[in-house]
């Protein structure tokens, strides 16, 4: 194994991570702050990657171009989602509420497919099939490199927002304590739905993003559900730093057991990785002790 | 229960008018089926048209293939009709891309009247719809299929007109040893990439197994298997590219080869060429999506034989339906499926299983399209006489290289670098 | 869930509505097609992984949603048996319901051993069902992505053969219709038993039933054993019912999703529940296809178009419509308001 192979691979690795990374925010948030599991993540994901798809074909925006509007519309549909139609069943048993998210998910599928049709379909971009060279070796794509600086640029936009913003605290809080939150008279509603349009813009943003790189297709989206989740319990529930370390971790631990082993085994390893977590350290790597 | 046919435009029986030939055929079936029993004499009707159930992946990750085998399809009944064959009616079906799915649409096929089945273009949804037509006793005519089991369980209903694995893998060896030895350049390493699928790793399997049988000048340094529903091939291309084969060998599906050229555009990786043994790399739509990347990969399949007279009509007859489109295997076995058919039906002479069968067994046609000589059947239901070529990508056209008897251009090999294109 | 004598406890309408019910799913063959045959045969199926799956929940307090695990890796092993080793399929359901439930209890174990609940547990049977699902797609000796075909003849529709499960598919219509019947009398012998009332109290109050000296792990362990159990007898049906198995389609997620829908639409927790639950989501889906079809077919939607993704649109909103109007399910609602039962929850 020859150092230059490894050490593309891993910046690959590394490029697609914080991708993945930006993904999985939206989903430690959602879950971080009302404790929801979000099993539609990956169709809200796709959401926006066909939003871009439509975007580049009708008006030759570069997808990077369209994760504002993406974001956008897609908040606005989160925070609907949120005060419409989960808050109803918040109270219900957990797998009461993976099924009402599974059914949405089903619908968005679906959907998706009526109005797209089943294909994959790409975006062929000018710098499709450019790359840059870093030194002799290095080889990067363009069209990673620019995916990963979207996606460093607007996780650091969300987790600004979370620290330092009045209604970002006003949000920690409420996942910190609930009842407490209520107590100060924090309108706890509209922050939760807040938070799942965030999440939900998160998720646009990162479709956005994505559809630089792969193409999409409505039945993309459950891989991605489940990706998000082994990366979101890895980097730790609930911590949004977490949830990028997790995202390079598995982007580069990926694109390692891919090199190594046989790449058609690289998701194995992930599960492997997850199951070990979930015994060892349930909380991640970063998350808090977990209940 | 409603007959649910689902009627599109290429469902055109073929005219209402009986001609005297028709007549004659008429007459000649209802004769022989009296003297074969009365059971028969039901079935027997011999201006009833055969009705073909098509089963073919007309959404999902196939669907540009199975659409495109349609066409195929659709240009055989006005052809045959001119050729004197009976009427034939068309089914059609979406297995939608998944195997479970090719089962129950071939059972419900059976459950609509189909009198025989054709199809399937995936080697597992194939496999999963002979075991329905093989309980069910109805016969299925394959297409495109390369999966050698199909016609290696003893299975009495399958009739395949198309190589299997082995088959494609001895006619690629032989291939490229005349390719080698044309151009002077014998790669000594190859790496072989697959999709891990039923097709993929049957395919691969054989090669494996083969190789040391025909000597091949080069040794497989790197086997490479990935996973069909991938989301992105960088890290199987950079695998490759680290493996160090002088040749990329590849066996994939359309999607997978569009993504594998730019990944191996964009990691700068340029083996001595790409051999590709299955479908894709051939495609228009592959061809349209690379641009002048997609040039000059070399095609181990089976193809058809443009001297034929009946290639030459299939020809005329796309370039004037589908004027932007080249024959191609998708095309001219699915066509030549219909033929099979359309011909087993002329003369068992009724639509009864057990004689459609029957006929399909004797089945001898010398006027086809593919490089085969014959249309026949050996007592598994394999065509022994199919054969492959050698085609190469160039400028958005498919050139047949091989077998020199056949060729309409000289290969180039090595393959042009990505930076000297266009 | 108490009481004493399964019929003792249906009023005059619930037995007839039992009876009805009888009468009508042992008459089918004669007067349907063999479509229906095939949607009610699967139906059955349904409805027999989602009781087992309903025990894992209901009495275990586990969701898992890698079920497809337990009915998979007993399907491959009696299709192993049977293709390479010609074992005929009575015989090899041991082995791999056996196999099914280890599996079970090398989860389970690890689930309370280190007190993974809830979405945890659920994540951790995802983890395994996936892990297993790559790892058969590259063994090559069961088929591998390949596949894993049952050896297939001409003559299989012509008898009845239940050692070898070769035959006319109103055998395996039937055979399933007994599964399914054993094992919602199993179930409901279970319930009220000694065991069920252990599961209890573990149920409504687990640290209480600790207290009292019930040994939770043991009895949990219980719950998740005739789970997995279960689907492993259902997988053996599967792997002779289909003739082919393909780690995609048999261990895929989708098909772990599928257990779950009968059970939570009908009603977690009651026996009847999952039973319904299946019998209204399956012939709904097929029931959309033909309305589809149908509106296609008599010119009333352009039959041009291709509306691939309607009739799971609208199941998704059905679906969506009962977790938010009937979040208990809808078994316990229908027996309240037609008076089937003298007792609640059954």
């Amino acid at each position: 194994m020859d150092f230059w192979t490894l050490a593309n691979a891993l910046a690959t690795g590394l490029l697609t991570g914080l991708v993945y990374g930006l993904s999985a925010l939206g989903l430690s948030v959602i879950f971080g702050v009302i404790r929801i599991v979000n099993f539609a993540h990956g169709e809200i994901m796709v959401m926006g990657m066909f939003f871009a798809l439509v975007m580049f074909r009708w008006l030759g925006l570069d997808p990077m171009l369209s994760v504002p509007l993406a974001a956008a519309i897609l908040f606005v549909f989160g925070y609907a989602l949120q005060s419409t139609v989960i808050s109803r069943v918040a109270h219900l048993p957990d797998h009461m509420q993976f099924l009402l998210l599974a059914a949405i998910a089903v619908m968005i599928v679906n959907g998706s497919l009526l109005i797209f049709g089943p294909d994959p379909q790409a975006i062929n971009i000018s710098y499709s099939f450019d790359s840059f060279d870093i030194g002799e070796n290095l080889i990067i794509d363009k069209t990673r490199a620019y995916a990963a600086i979207a996606a460093v640029a607007i996780s650091g936009l969300l987790l600004g927002f979370f620290k330092y913003s009045r209604t970002g605290k006003a949000i920690r809080a409420c996942a910190d304590n609930y009842l407490g939150a209520q107590v100060v008279g924090l309108k706890v509603d509209h922050l939760y739905a807040l938070t799942f349009g965030i999440g939900a813009a998160c998720l646009g943003a990162a479709g956005c993003v994505l559809l630089l790189l792969i193409e999409v297709h409505p039945y993309l989206a459950p891989g991605y559900t489940l990706l998000a989740f082994v990366i979101v319990i890895i980097g730790g529930l609930g911590s949004m730093t977490g949830a990028l370390v997790g995202g390079i971790l598995i982007g580069m631990s990926e694109a390692l057991a891919a090199i190594v082993l046989q790449p058609s085994m690289k998701s194995a390893f992930s599960f492997g990785l997850l199951i070990l977590v979930l015994l060892l350290r349930p909380q991640g790597l970063m998350g808090k002790s977990v209940k | 229960m409603t007959d649910k046919v689902n009627k599109t435009k290429s469902e055109k029986t073929t005219g209402s008018i009986i001609s005297r030939r028709q007549f004659t055929a008429g007459v000649a079936a209802v004769g022989a089926a009296a003297s074969v029993g009365p059971w028969y004499i039901k079935n027997a009707r011999a201006a009833e048209p055969l009705k073909v159930g098509v089963l073919l992946p007309r959404s999902g990750g196939q669907a540009q293939i199975g659409i495109d085998c349609q066409r195929g399809a659709d240009a055989a009944l006005p052809i045959l009709k001119d050729l004197g064959y009976p009427e034939l009616k068309f089914m059609l079906a979406d297995f939608e891309t998944k195997v479970d799915v090719a089962r129950t649409q071939t059972a419900k096929l059976i459950d609509e009247g189909a009198h025989l089945v054709v199809g399937a273009f995936d080697s597992g949804a194939t496999m999963a719809a002979a075991q329905v037509c093989e309980q069910r006793n109805i016969p299925l005519v394959v297409n495109i299929a390369a999966v050698p089991k199909l016609t290696g369980m003893g299975l009495k209903w399958v009739f395949r007109n198309f190589p299997h694995g082995p088959m494609i893998v001895k006619d690629a060896f032989v291939n490229q040893k005349v390719l080698f030895k044309m151009t002077g350049h014998t790669p000594k390493t190859v790496t072989l990439m697959h999709v891990n699928d039923t097709f993929g790793s049957s395919l691969a399997g054989a090669l494996f197994k083969l190789a040391p049988r025909f000597k091949m000048p080069y040794k497989i340094v790197e086997k490479i298997s990935y996973d069909p529903y991938g989301r992105d091939l960088s890290a199987e291309v950079r695998k490759a590219k680290a493996s160090k084969g002088e040749a990329l060998w590849v066996v994939s599906r359309l999607n997978d080869a569009i993504m594998m050229t730019k990944e191996m555009v964009k990691q700068r990786f340029e083996p001595m060429g790409i051999l590709s043994t299955g479908p894709g790399w051939y495609d228009q739509e592959y061809m349209k999506a690379t641009g002048k990347f997609g040039d000059d990969v070399i095609s181990l399949v089976p193809w058809h034989d443009s001297n034929k007279p009946l290639s030459k009509t299939l020809e005329a007859y796309f370039a004037k339906h589908h004027p932007d489109r080249q024959v191609n295997p998708n095309h001219t076995y699915t066509f030549e499926g219909i033929m099979v058919a359309a011909d087993a039906y002329k003369r068992a002479g009724s639509t009864d299983a057990k004689a459609l069968q029957a006929a399909l067994r004797t089945t001898n046609i010398t006027n086809n399209v593919t490089t085969a000589e014959r249309i026949t059947f050996d007592k598994n239901g394999q065509n022994p006489h199919v054969k492959n070529s050698a085609v190469q990508n160039r400028g958005g056209k498919n050139l047949v290289i091989l077998p020199q008897s056949a060729a309409v251009a000289k290969p180039i090999w090595p393959m042009r670098p990505w930076k000297k294109r266009g | 869930m108490m009481g004493v004598n399964f019929l003792a406890d249906l009023t005059i309408k619930g037995k007839a509505g039992l009876l009805l019910i009888l009468a009508i799913l042992i008459s089918l063959p004669f007067w349907s097609s063999s479509y229906i045959i095939s949607v009610a045969t699967i139906t059955l199926y349904l409805a027999i992984l989602g009781q087992s799956w309903n025990l894992m929940l209901g009495f275990a307090g586990l969701l898992s949603l890698g079920h497809a695990l337990f009915v998979g890796i007993s399907a491959y092993l009696a299709a192993y048996g049977f293709s390479v080793l010609g074992l005929p399929p009575v015989i090899s359901v041991f082995p791999a319901v056996l196999l099914a439930i280890l599996m079970g209890m090398l989860i389970g174990y690890l689930g309370f051993r280190f007190s993974i609940g809830g979405v945890y547990f659920a994540l951790l049977t995802i983890a395994f069902a996936e892990l297993v699902r790559i790892s058969v797609d590259h063994l090559g000796f069961i088929g591998g992505t390949e596949g894993l075909f049952l050896p297939v003849s001409e003559g299989d529709r012509k008898g009845v053969d239940l050692i070898n499960l070769r035959g006319h598919p109103f055998m395996f219509y039937y055979l399933a219709m007994v599964l399914a019947f054993l094992t919602l009398a199993g179930c409901r012998t279970l319930l009220k038993s000694k065991l069920g009332y252990y599961w209890q109290a573990i149920r409504d109050d687990q640290d209480a039933a600790q207290a009292l000296g019930i040994n939770v792990f043991r009895y949990k362990m219980y719950a998740v054993i005739y789970s997995s159990g279960i689907a492993g007898v259902a997988g053996v049906f599967y792997a002779f019912y289909q003739n082919s198995l393909f780690p995609e389609s048999v261990f895929g997620i989708e098909r772990s999703i599928e257990v779950t829908l009968g059970p939570i639409v009908g009603g977690v927790g009651s026996l009847f529940g999952p039973v319904l639950g299946a019998f209204i989501l399956t012939p709904l889906g097929e029931g959309l296809t033909e309305l589809i079809d149908f509106l296609k077919n008599s010119g009333i939607i352009d039959p041009k178009l291709k509306l691939n993704g309607l009739k799971l649109l609208i199941w998704g909103l059905v679906v969506s419509l009962i977790v938010l109007f009937k979040p208990r399910g809808i078994w316990p609602w229908l027996s309240d308001k037609l008076g089937f039962c003298r007792t609640e929850g059954d």
